[in-house]
């Protein structure tokens, strides 16, 4: 068995072809993106080296700066919706009729792309015909704003659509969470005296720490590197004032032709995310983990 | 935190008060959820709604009013003019050859990590999983330029290769918990009767996971059907969009029209939404053990 197991061609046939793409597609890259902003470099003409000025550059460039203050503004939100979703999905858990097809409607928005929830959205804040403004009108507001247009009003008239697109994701990771903790611990807690209030706190919540843990990781990496809704529905603008890290990456290279400078802002995301997780892994480590009987 | 007011009422004198008050507290419970559900699916509700109505109904009826006759050439006309059959098709071979890559090269990538014994297989098990971390801009620039020297940009095996990479660490991540839990000892007998590994492989082990590759190859569909950010960088000729950029396109020129940008709309998101219809359970599985482990 063990010979047969072993044997190193057919091994190599079956794990070289992955291997390869993946070298090629992820690793190779985010090493030649390290090296390209080490560069100057129009993407056409050949590359001169010129050092970490394109580090030192995006140091001193406030429009980089707004553009990572918007992305950690959504890390922020994101993170505080999650509580949001662990609540919809402790109300989900509470062993009620019909959470099967609730879970599902929920997930619907998370199941479409990007560019048509983008567009459907742009239709919604459309500031004559959108329903939003349409409601508004309707109770009585002449003037509702123009949602996309007004640069205070931007960011969280973006964050919405977010919060709507992920909803059902989340709910559904935390519902598979609950629903793993044993009937039996409730009942005991019921017994001894316990409200639902004092089960969802004392019992549910850091029984599902470990699954909170990895939704906020998620939530946080993926909201650094959010790019496609906002790109399509205000492309960062008006004036820069929806940018984040990687729309503002996207602009400087594939714009503007600036492919070193945009190379240093890949790595420099590249580099933020793997720190972060690292960083929030470290945090929420628990030395011993949880058992449930 | 709702659910405290059922268990507190619960506690008060009366039994029949007991009753009733649970009976409020679950009433409550639902009224959240049906709001949550109704938040979730106005949005698509009104799209559906203006896909059938001409420019002049949309702004002069109330948002959800049904349409006085369907507006189906709304869908026509779209379908026709334009180029969104030609993306739409290449949206569905691209998505279903990148799927099949994916599951298949995942599943022979599982089988060595789990079944057979050779030094590294942990390292490059890690490289696999840390590549879930890395985000997909970082890669981009090298990715055009190299594309772009080897004749791959404007190239269909420029999506296939980058869909079959990024798709890969989940799939493989997926995979893996199924093929920990398989039981040896079929393999074990096929071993004594003189079976190859390439023969127990696609003979015995690969049909055993196949409700697990099931899973995985909708959470690729899914990924696939909808990418953006490749296609938009490295696809410039019409003939080889998919979808989601072409929808992106050709809304683009026809912006005052809401019915045929509605229309449009719906077609892109019509297939996601059928293939849900029939396989909801499958989808919301294989999302949940596509995340959790993670």
């Amino acid at each position: 068995m063990d010979k047969v197991l072993s044997n190193k061609k057919i091994i190599a046939l079956y794990v070289l072809p992955s291997l390869l793409l993946i070298l090629g597609v992820v690793y190779i890259p985010i090493i030649l993106t390290g090296y390209y902003g080490l560069n100057k470099w129009n993407g056409i003409s050949a590359m001169s080296y010129i050092g970490f000025e394109n580090y030192l550059a995006l140091a001193k460039d406030s429009a980089f700066w707004s553009s990572a203050w918007h992305s950690l503004l959504l890390a922020l939100f994101s993170t505080l919706s999650l509580v949001i979703y662990l609540a919809v999905a402790m109300v989900l858990a509470t062993r009620i009729k019909g959470a099967n097809l609730f879970r599902k409607i929920y997930l619907i928005p998370m199941l479409l792309s990007s560019v048509a929830i983008a567009q459907l959205w742009l239709k919604i804040y459309h500031p004559t015909n959108g329903i939003v403004n349409s409601f508004l009108q309707s109770i009585g507001i002449a003037n509702p704003p123009a949602w996309l247009a007004d640069t205070s009003l931007v960011l969280p008239a973006l964050f919405i659509p977010i919060l709507w697109q992920y909803a059902g994701f989340y709910i559904l990771i935390y519902y598979a969470a609950l629903k793993n903790i044993p009937a039996s611990l409730e009942e005991a807690a019921k017994i001894d005296g316990a409200n639902a209030l004092q089960i969802a706190w004392k019992i549910k919540l850091p029984l599902a720490m470990e699954v909170i843990k990895v939704t906020i990781v998620l939530a946080v990496v993926g909201s650094l590197k959010y790019f496609d809704l906002i790109y399509v529905m205000t492309d960062g603008g008006p004036n820069g004032a929806s940018e984040v890290m990687a729309s503002y990456m996207y602009r400087v290279a594939f714009r503007a032709y600036d492919f070193g400078y945009g190379s240093a802002i890949g790595f420099f995301l590249l580099v933020i995310c793997l720190i972060i997780t690292w960083v929030i892994r470290k945090l929420t480590a628990t030395k011993d983990t949880i058992q449930y009987s | 935190m709702i659910s405290g007011t059922a268990g507190q009422l619960q506690s008060g004198p009366a039994s029949s008060g007991a009753a009733l008050g649970r009976k409020i507290g679950y009433g409550l419970l639902y009224i959240i959820l049906i709001l949550v559900a109704v938040l979730q699916l106005l949005p698509l509700v009104w799209l559906l709604f203006f896909s059938l109505k001409n420019n002049q109904e949309v702004f002069n009826l109330p948002p959800f009013s049904l349409p006085m006759d369907p507006k189906w050439a709304n869908y026509s006309k779209v379908w026709n003019a334009g180029n969104i059959n030609v993306y739409f098709l290449n949206s569905v071979w691209v998505t279903v050859l990148a799927t099949a890559l994916t599951v298949i090269l995942g599943s022979l990538v599982t089988y060595a990590v789990t079944r057979m014994k050779w030094k590294g297989s942990s390292f490059v098990l890690g490289l696999f999983m840390v590549a879930m971390m890395i985000p997909v801009h970082s890669t981009l620039i090298p990715l055009f330029s190299v594309y772009n020297k080897i004749g791959l940009t404007d190239h269909p095996l420029s999506l296939i290769f980058s869909y079959v990479a990024f798709n890969m660490p989940i799939t493989i991540m997926i995979l893996l918990g199924f093929y920990y839990a398989l039981p040896r000892e079929v393999e074990e007998a096929a071993v004594i009767d003189g079976c190859s590994v390439n023969r127990m492989f696609a003979q015995i082990v690969f049909p055993m996971t196949s409700s697990v590759l099931a899973t995985t190859a909708i959470i690729n569909m899914i990924y696939n059907w909808n990418e953006f950010i490749f296609v938009n960088t490295f696809i410039s000729s019409d003939i080889y969009k998919t979808l989601t950029v072409g929808v992106q396109n050709f809304i683009g020129q026809y912006t005052t029209d809401w019915g045929a940008i509605g229309a449009t709309l719906m077609i892109s998101i019509l297939p996601i939404l059928i293939t849900f219809l029939f396989l909801s359970d499958k989808i919301v599985e294989g999302i949940a053990a596509g995340s959790v482990k993670g």
